[in-house]
């Protein structure tokens, strides 16, 4: 081995853990350089953040993410007893009703999110596209809740899949999505629509943080860039 | 340069920035929502009234469980006339003008009601009831005029039927050939819980799909009368509400909402949007007003909104004050 080569692979000043050099070529690179500059670590973990942000209002993002958290954890819990477990123990009882009201607070906190954004017009300044991840993430959740319901093992659940059922076949989809058969509406609701809720539920936090929260309507303060 | 492309410095410039702390939000957010939500479970509890089976139908209410499955025989039910996805009929159908969805996209779970939920079951038990075999044979073998006249008269004397003290049906006798026997072995089968498992057999071993037994059950007036006792009909709002006192899924109140006003609820309708096809008018509505949420950033005039009616003064009230005060203390420094 030359001497040449030998100092080009032990260079300790291009280790490849810091910043990615603009000529730098290859799908690693480019992804990297597209992470670094879309959401650089600040932006992600900020220390600081404007004034306006001082509002209740704001609290309704951050404790929908909460109650979706305590969703998914009493999910998984309700999901590794299996789906009889709660109704013959008490303490699955006890993580269903977890489970039950971690979805209402769910619901309630984005509801009042989704408001607060709307009477903001969060969408302003560019971020329509996070304003349309959080409608979307809103209807799916609601599928996410109806097959939720449909596979409680009740009376409840018999009677929302029978009324259901009139709904969905009207639309053509009823052979599809068949909210009678507990087998699909289980294997929706445990694995499907909640890894689509979390992931938008991450691609909306990302459009967030990356594009920050929008400026108060008519703002005399605003800069005209 | 739009508003839209700048950087993040450069649309946060002149904006007084405070420190924030992101995790430790998150954090007490996660532990208060916790112990809010463990609160709401210790003492409320979450419901679960136990599921209906066709055994307890049976037991409860024999005479209810009679006239379904007779009319299941005659193929005068709900799901026997239903149409797709079940089955070739039209009686459950729904459209508007020319768009048949429904129609459409056609028989994907197929239901024969005589078959499925009578004949086939009846034929399972047969082994050692030569009685029932007979029955079946005389049944299977006699003209649809002939069923029909036995159904018929059968279904007119369970009208004055009697329930005795071991649960049996008395249906007074009458020309209603094997029909009493058939339907005497369905009770029977109902009661044992057999019924219950032969409305899911099929060639597999394991079973999750319980299309058949709901829609038998569906079509009977037992379930709905459960129902109505604990106020789930359509008119108290149906589907959104949840058994007992609990909150049920409130967030469909506005899907809800539809079916309790006209033209949804009417029977002569408008722009042809009647109780005849509410389904998939209300799955249409709902289906627009989404879309133009969704689509709220680009409409003119929704988009407006929140200009128009200031909530977000009181959203931003105290940036708003201090821009007044700001905007005030430069004026008195005005020479």
């Amino acid at each position: 081995m030359s001497d040449d080569v030998a100092s080009d692979a032990f260079d300790q000043t291009t280790t490849g853990a810091e910043s990615v050099a603009d000529d730098e070529t290859g799908w690693t690179a480019s992804v990297r350089r597209r992470v670094e500059k879309t959401l650089p670590i600040a932006e992600l973990l900020p220390t600081k953040q404007p004034a306006y942000v001082g509002s209740w209002v704001y609290v309704f993002g951050v404790v929908t993410i909460a109650a979706l958290f305590w969703v998914v954890l009493s999910g998984v819990v309700l999901a590794f007893f299996g789906s009889a477990w709660w109704h013959v123990s008490s303490i699955g009882h006890f993580f269903n009703s977890i489970h039950f009201w971690s979805v209402q607070m769910f619901f309630i906190f984005m509801v009042l999110h989704l408001w607060g954004q709307f009477w903001g017009a969060g969408w302003r300044d560019g971020r329509a596209k996070t304003w349309m991840i959080g409608v979307v993430i809103f209807t799916v959740s609601i599928g996410t809740a109806f097959t939720g319901y449909v596979i409680q093992q009740n009376f409840d659940s018999q009677w929302i899949a029978i009324n259901a059922k009139d709904a969905i076949n009207s639309t053509g989809v009823g052979g599809l999505f068949n909210a009678l058969n507990f087998g699909q509406m289980y294997g929706l609701h445990v694995m499907l629509f909640p890894i689509g809720v979390t992931l938008l539920v991450v691609l909306h936090i990302i459009q967030v943080r990356a594009k920050g929260v929008v400026r108060p309507i008519d703002d005399p303060m605003q800069v005209t860039p | 340069m739009k508003t839209s492309k700048v950087d993040k410095k450069t649309y946060y410039r002149g904006v007084a920035m405070v420190p924030y702390d992101l995790l430790k939000e998150v954090a007490f957010a996660m532990i208060g929502v916790l112990g809010f939500v463990l609160l709401l479970s210790a003492v409320l509890s979450s419901p679960d009234v136990p599921s209906v089976t066709l055994q307890s139908w049976s037991k409860a209410d024999p005479v209810d469980f009679l006239t379904t499955a007779s009319g299941e025989l005659s193929g005068s039910t709900v799901v026997a006339s239903y149409g797709p996805p079940y089955n070739s009929g039209s009686g459950s159908v729904q459209s508007w003008g020319p768009l048949n969805l429904q129609q459409w996209a056609g028989v994907h779970i197929p239901i024969n009601a005589p078959d499925d939920f009578v004949l086939e079951p009846l034929t399972q038990t047969t082994a050692g009831d030569a009685a029932l075999a007979s029955a079946l044979t005389t049944y299977e073998g006699a003209s649809s005029s002939q069923q029909q006249k036995w159904l018929a008269n059968y279904t007119t004397g369970l009208g004055t039927a009697t329930v005795g003290a071991d649960g049996t049906v008395n249906v007074p006798s009458g020309d209603n050939g094997p029909v009493s026997l058939l339907m005497d072995r369905m009770l029977t089968l109902a009661r044992s819980g057999g019924l219950d498992a032969l409305l899911l057999t099929s060639n597999h071993f394991y079973q999750t799909d319980f299309s058949r037994p709901l829609l038998f059950l569906d079509d009977g007036g037992y379930i709905a009368d459960l129902a109505t006792q604990q106020k789930l009909d359509g008119d108290d709002w149906g589907v959104m509400n949840e058994t007992g006192r609990y909150p049920g899924q409130a967030w469909l109140w506005l899907y809800t909402m539809w079916y309790q006003i006209p033209p949804f609820n009417s029977d002569t309708g408008f722009l042809g949007i009647s109780a005849a096809n509410t389904d998939l008018a209300v799955v249409g509505v709902m289906l627009l007003l989404t879309a133009l949420l969704l689509l709220v950033p680009f409409i003119p005039g929704l988009r407006d909104i929140p200009r128009w009616i200031p909530v977000h003064k009181l959203i931003w009230r105290r940036h708003y004050a201090e821009m007044r005060r700001q905007a005030a203390a430069e004026a008195a420094k005005a020479p």
